[in-house]
């Protein structure tokens, strides 16, 4: 151990002779990570990155981006005499030629699933704790880039076998590209090189897939885990647990042990599905023929919301000056992305003009202390995945047995009443949950026991919390809608100023308007005088603050 | 105006609201500091302590011999076929595939879960909390900063050499057109605009109608009521095998035949002598976004495109009935030769496929 200590020590002496990075480190090494389970999905998605780097490197060895045309003469008997590309050919080479080919295909593309996965669930989990609050916006943007480019790597990765279902999924582009008004033809003439399909489109999305798109992904994760480095991680409140200090484990041991190890879990799961779960087995699709397509086939998950987009779109075609805009397609594939990322890219802006505030923000929110924020997320959940199981009508119509119209039609009406039917119950959930807390802070927790008094008047036995109980449910802030205040001074002078503000107060009002606010001194102490037990402890340790 | 409460710790615990604002109460409850975490069973117990180090070195031991295992299958569990005549054996890939990914996962997993549990029960390290400081610069370093960037700013003269400043952003601007110029030969540079080389398939007058796979002419009398067959031109096989023709072809001029009653075919004036007793040819590249279409039910005579559901009535003309697409699927007008064959009348009278903005009415 002590050879080993020793040798790192001549490394760093040699580092630090020349770049001071000693310097750095001390001030580094021991750097806090707080804990919880809910920033490893974060991590899922980085490392997952990782092996999908890792497999893909393996892949390009034998990987040939090409569609000329070659005579299948290969290891796979069913296909020997079929013509095909070079791209499919060399696909059926990796998975039957190559040892751990099909395992290192199979990894790429769980890889790949998990990956988009973990990023979509971390940024919910962002989303909901409110950690895209101020500083953190700008890790908030990158976040929404990230997303894109993840879903743009995937779709490139899918397209490059040139098998039956990629092929399908180009042709779909296509249409979609067609849609777009004046340039659409040309835009699709030159993604294709000519007509639809063509014989380049493979050689073009390689690049794109193994290097572009790879690229910016790693530029942008860079800066963003620099950020977050520099900001220190976001924590939750409790006892000693402030916006003002970070509490956790530090990076050098425990940060490095637990996420280090966590890193092969994540690759050791992945590897785990790739042994056992078949993901494209393109051999079996066989290869791209423009004129066919399989009944039931479906989209990598993450492109099943778009899908669906399209299936449930009813048919609405217009002319203007004879030309026809097919708002059938352009709705769902050109606008609808555009419609969900501005929002959720501009969301952190949003919310900062309803509070009205400009401070830090180091302490997460638990959701329900904010039902609006919440409530507008699982209503953008609910809305997603509506379109997401339109994207399986036809699966769902199956297993439910029932005609796919009434699924369509379903989620073509449900679209527009669910979301906020979603928001409307979730905000109401929150305040039930906020209302609960504040009842436990002000009479104690529920024991269950029931006591019948002399006079035969039953009531619930309720046990005080501690105060370290008490703070963990009154840490967080008490949020009040702003206040426009009048709209002319005393002097009868209007404020300038005035309608800004009433905008503004309107947001607040909107936000936090029907907050269950935490109890204030005087109810906790009018609490206590009804005589119901309450949080004594709490109490009794108020004004000496520290234990 | 802002009002807050600032609690017992002295950290700012409420909002400082944009307008006037009511007076934030102050927070119920006092923090009652950090407290420390309890002592773990393998801090105070040996055993459980020594026990936990077993643990630990045996994840980290099972996975090299799960690494040596996984080396040992690569060389014994062959995929390659003896003789190549042969082929490849399905079950020896899956065999290879889950044998290597066993050993290599739970390898992997191992050496993960080992460091996980070492820092869990045996690293000693504290709850360490440090203080957050603002990120904000103080106001006299930012002051320095503009001070530093407007005397740059002045020592170059940019505001003041208005030609050098207008001639340099004008250079600039024009600097990305060659990147995007460029890219102009992305697409083909003849045969047209891209619209107009989607008006037209190899279909014409009299090219014979085919069987798709086999490619076959076919006879009127080769078709029974119901029957639906995928069909291409006669064209078609001439094209060359290489280059990018031939697949282009293959996503515009398929084309599915299907035979019914002649009295359920409601025919739309212009149309009614293009089909051959009760044959009629439909572009199989739905208007949609051009899926080729597949499921057909002949009692309804609809047919479904599988992509999203766009339905289209064969007996009326193509006619959409349910989902997304907006057209009707473009029909084939067909006769019979000489030898009594099915051939086209004419190309397509419309583009096939999706919609595009120079596709006019
Ligand atoms: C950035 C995230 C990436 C994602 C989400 C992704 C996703 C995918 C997917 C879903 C496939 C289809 C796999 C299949 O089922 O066959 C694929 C194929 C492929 N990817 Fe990636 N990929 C990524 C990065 C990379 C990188 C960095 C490389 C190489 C340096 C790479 C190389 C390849 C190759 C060569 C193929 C085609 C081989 C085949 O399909 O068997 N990918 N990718
Ligand atoms: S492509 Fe046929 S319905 Fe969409």
């Amino acid at each position: 151990m002590s050879a080993i200590v020793n040798s790192a020590g001549k490394v760093v002496d040699f580092v630090d002779q020349r770049i001071t990075a000693s310097n750095w480190l001390k001030r580094n090494i021991r750097k806090v990570f707080p804990d919880h389970w809910s920033f490893l999905l974060g991590e899922i998605a980085l490392f997952s990155f990782i092996m999908i780097l890792l497999s893909g490197v393996f892949l390009t060895l034998w990987f040939k981006p090409t569609m000329a045309h070659v005579v299948y003469e290969g290891a796979y008997l069913p296909m020997r005499g079929v013509g095909m590309s070079e791209a499919y050919s060399s696909t059926l080479e990796i998975s039957f030629e190559v040892r751990g080919g099909l395992l290192m295909r199979q990894v790429h593309h769980w890889g790949a699933l998990i990956f988009v996965a973990a990023m979509s669930a971390h940024m919910l989990r962002v989303f909901f704790t409110g950690a895209f609050r101020k500083p953190r916006e700008i890790n908030w943007l990158i976040g929404v880039v990230l997303l894109v480019l993840a879903v743009a790597a995937g779709f490139t990765g899918y397209s490059l076998p040139d098998d039956l279902l990629s092929g399908t999924g180009l042709r779909i582009i296509e249409g979609g590209m067609l849609a777009i008004p004046i340039v659409g033809t040309y835009m699709s003439s030159f993604l294709f090189g000519g007509e639809y399909p063509g014989d380049d489109i493979i050689a073009r999305l390689y690049p794109v897939h193994i290097l572009l798109v790879p690229g910016l992904i790693i530029a942008l994760v860079t800066a963003h885990l620099m950020i977050l480095w520099y900001q220190k991680h976001t924590h939750w409140g409790g006892p000693g647990k402030t916006n003002n200090n970070v509490a956790g484990a530090p990076f050098f041991p425990i940060y490095v042990a637990k996420a280090g190890g966590f890193q092969f879990i994540v690759m050791g799961v992945i590897v785990l599905l790739a042994a056992t779960i078949q993901i494209n087995p393109v051999w079996l699709w066989g290869p791209y023929d423009p004129s066919v397509v399989s009944a039931g086939t479906q989209p990598d998950w993450y492109v099943g919301f778009l899908d669906g987009a399209l299936r449930v779109m009813p048919a609405w075609e217009f002319y203007i000056f004879d030309h026809p805009v097919s708002m059938s397609v352009l709705i769902p594939a050109i606008l609808l992305p555009g419609i969900i990322l501005t929002p959720l890219a501009l969301y952190p802006w949003l919310e900062q003009k309803a509070t009205g505030d400009t401070r830090e923000h180091h302490l997460l929110d638990r959701p329900r202390n904010v039902p609006v924020r919440t409530g507008i997320g699982v209503a953008f959940i609910v809305f997603y995945v509506l379109l997401w199981i339109a994207g399986g009508n036809d699966f769902f119509a199956t297993i439910l047995e029932i005609p796919v119209n009434w699924i369509t039609w379903f989620i073509r009406i449900g679209i527009f009443v669910l979301p906020p039917l979603a928001f409307i119950m979730t905000k109401r959930i929150c305040m039930g949950l906020q209302r609960r807390d504040r009842d436990k802070v002000m009479h104690g927790r529920e024991t269950g026991i029931v006591m019948v008094s002399p006079d035969g008047e039953f009531s619930e036995l309720h046990a005080p919390l501690s105060q370290a109980q008490a703070y963990q449910l009154t840490w967080h802030e008490r949020q009040l809608p702003s206040d426009p205040g009048p709209a002319t001074d005393a002097n009868g002078i209007p404020n300038p100023n005035y309608r800004a503000k009433r905008a503004q107060a309107r947001l607040s009002r909107f936000y936090f308007g029907d907050v269950v606010q935490k109890p204030t001194v005087q109810e906790l102490e009018a609490a206590h005088h009804d005589g119901h037990g309450g949080s004594d402890s709490a109490r009794d340790e108020l004004p000496s603050g520290q234990q | 105006m802002s009002t807050h409460n600032v609690n017992p710790n002295g950290d700012e615990h409420a909002v400082v609201p944009h307008g006037e604002h009511a007076v934030v109460p102050a927070d119920p409850i006092a923090d009652p500091g950090l407290h420390h975490d309890e002592l773990r069973l393998t801090d105070v117990d040996d055993k459980a302590e020594r026990r936990a180090e077993r643990q630990v070195a045996g994840m980290f031991t099972l996975a090299s011999l799960l690494t040596v295992a996984f080396i040992v299958f690569y060389v014994v569990v062959g995929i390659h076929p003896d003789n190549p005549e042969n082929g490849v054996n399905i079950g020896d890939v899956q065999v290879s595939n889950l044998t290597l990914g066993l050993t290599l996962g739970l390898a992997l997993f191992l050496l993960g879960a080992g460091a996980v549990q070492w820092a869990r029960s045996l690293m000693t390290s504290p709850e360490v909390v440090h203080q957050r400081h603002e990120l904000r610069s103080d106001d006299e370093t930012r002051a320095a900063t503009i001070a530093d960037f407007d005397t740059g700013t002045e020592e170059t003269g940019f505001g003041r050499r208005k030609l050098i400043r207008n001639s340099l952003l004008g250079a600039l601007a024009l600097l990305p057109l060659p990147a995007v110029i460029m890219l102009r030969d992305l697409g083909p540079n003849t045969g047209g605009t891209p619209a107009q080389r989607k008006e037209h398939t190899i279909w014409a007058e009299g090219v014979r109608v085919l069987t798709d796979v086999t490619f076959m002419p076919i006879r009127a009398a080769d078709l029974e009521i119901g029957q639906l067959v995928n069909a291409m031109p006669a064209t078609f096989e001439a094209l060359p095998e290489h280059g990018p023709e031939r697949i282009n072809e293959r996503a515009k001029s398929p084309v599915m035949l299907v035979r019914m009653l002649p009295e359920d075919i409601h025919v739309e004036p212009g149309r009614e002598n293009w089909g051959v007793d009760g044959i009629l040819a439909y572009s199989k590249i739905c208007t949609h976004v051009g899926c080729p279409i597949s499921l057909y039910e002949q009692t309804t005579h609809h047919m479904l495109c599988p992509c999203h559901q766009s339905t289209f009535d064969l007996s009326d003309n193509g006619k959409v009935i349910f989902g997304p697409a907006a057209r009707s699927l473009p029909q084939l007008p067909i006769a019979v030769d000489s030898e009594g064959y099915l051939i086209a009348q004419s190309d397509f009278t419309e583009p096939v496929g999706p919609s595009y903005w120079e596709r006019t009415r």
